[in-house]
């Protein structure tokens, strides 16, 4: 397995990154880490024309906690930010669901930018994006703006950015007082993708449940402070609400059953987190 | 900016194993060939091609990395250290390779070279693992011989006979 040919541009500056984008447009691919790209190369799934790697540039190479948010810049690698200190302090669900991501080997050049633009419906960064209600910040030779995570996703690998537009950067909420975070998944192997993940955040007056591996796209929905009958209810009403399908992996059955009991676990063990 | 082309070959300088080389790559060929293929070091495996058996993995800039996801043109400046690193001499073998003959760690030894590469940079940040962080940080390498038994035994093996050789060097 080889990929097809396409040029190769080293970008050295974000404007040069913005140009080559212009220029290209639906024929270029970016990239960053590789670690998703490489694969769709090789496999011949994608065939673009043109590569940009962005990875030498210096102004999108960090992260940084900026008010109540932590800004992960396109060139930050999933194993900096798992590194990033008190990360466990500053957002808990970041912290719990980084080490699920792909494998060590991976997440050493995988960026987490890039994983949210690559859109895969089971994966974890866009999942965390979405329960935290994050932002996506988006850049171009035009413009600038900010497309909410929950906008961003609009099914599988495919996203609101248009071809000439850069995943700058992604924005995630910080921990806020009084909230718990709580992430599980359920894959056969660990490092697989997810047959379903579930991350919950947990408020004084209920819950954020947010579905990975299910639908087309990772999913949200609010449950209010509830009993135990009233959230078993609303859960299997969303499970349904998710529209699963039958694949190699798993039944659509027994997706809903997976949503019903992990989502049912996360809900409780961000509850209990809360602090 | 540079911009590679497509049909033509194009020099890539990088440090291997703590020795400068410049080779011709086109902007397509992944790192594993170039490996193999150009620079004739055939030690890095090359199982499935698409990041999932962990059979080339190398060390690029310090972390282990999947060559077979890496194009050559992207390690242009980066130092890469292979399996052919780890011997300290010839005919000698490092602490964790005697390891893995003790333990039987290889059979056919396909996956050999990249749980080395993994294992010799995982013990280096983590001197004392449990056998749970092996176990979990094995999870990206596949390997259809060993049944991973012998394999965790050895790296265990390794990380207790590393952290003498600290204390005595
Ligand atoms: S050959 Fe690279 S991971 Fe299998
Ligand atoms: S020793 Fe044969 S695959 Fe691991």
């Amino acid at each position: 397995m080889k990929p097809a040919r396409f040029d190769y541009i080293r970008a050295e500056t974000l404007a040069e990154a913005h140009a080559a984008l212009a220029a290209h447009g639906g024929e270029a691919r970016v990239l960053a880490g590789g670690q998703t790209l490489l694969p769709m190369l090789s496999m011949r799934l994608a065939r673009p024309g043109v590569l940009v790697d962005i990875m030498r540039l210096h102004e999108i190479a960090r992260y940084g906690i900026e008010r109540d948010v932590i800004r992960v810049g396109a060139g930050v690698r999933q194993a900096q930010l798992q590194k990033m200190f008190e990360l466990d302090k500053v957002q808990p669900l970041l912290a719990k669901a980084l080490p699920w991501v792909g494998h060590a080997q991976t997440r050493a050049r995988g960026t987490v930018c890039g994983s949210i633009a690559h859109a895969d419906p089971s994966a974890e960064l866009p999942l965390v994006l979405v329960a935290l209600g994050g932002e996506v910040e988006l850049s171009s030779a035009r413009h600038r703006r900010k497309v909410a995570g929950e906008e961003f996703f609009t099914g599988p690998l495919s996203t609101a950015r248009a071809d000439d537009e850069l995943v700058e950067a992604v924005t995630f909420p910080s921990r806020r007082p009084g909230y718990g975070y709580a992430f599980r998944e359920f894959a056969r192997r660990h490092g697989d993708f997810a047959i379903v993940a579930c991350a919950a955040v947990a408020r004084t007056d209920g819950a954020r449940l947010a579905i990975g591996g299910v639908g087309d796209r990772p999913v949200a929905r609010e449950f209010a402070q509830a009993d135990r009958t009233s959230l078993t209810e609303a859960l299997d009403a969303f499970s349904w609400e998710l529209d699963a399908r039958d694949d190699a992996h798993a039944s659509a059955a027994y997706r809903r059953a997976l949503v019903r009991q992990i989502g049912h676990a996360v809900i409780m063990e961000a509850e209990q987190c809360r602090v | 900016m540079p911009r590679l082309s497509a049909d033509r070959q194009h020099s890539v300088r990088f440090e291997l194993n703590g020795r400068e080389v410049e080779a011709q790559a086109e902007p397509r060929m992944l790192l594993s060939d170039f490996l193999r293929h150009v620079l004739a070091m055939t030690g890095t495996h090359v199982g499935c091609e698409h990041g999932v058996c962990g059979a080339c993995t190398v060390e690029i800039d310090g972390m282990a990395a999947r060559a077979c996801l890496t194009l050559a043109v992207q390690v242009e400046g980066a130092r890469v250290r292979t399996v052919e690193a780890l011997a300290p001499g010839p005919g000698r073998l490092s602490i964790l390779q005697e390891a893995f003959r003790r333990h039987h760690g290889l059979q056919c030894g396909f996956c050999t070279p990249g749980i080395l590469m993994s294992l010799d940079i995982f013990l280096r940040a983590h001197p004392a693992p449990s056998e749970i962080d092996i176990r979990e940080y094995l999870s990206g390498h596949l390997c259809r011989c060993t049944g991973y038994a012998p394999i965790v035994a050895a790296a265990l093996d390794a990380a207790e006979k590393l952290r003498e050789a600290d204390i005595i060097g």
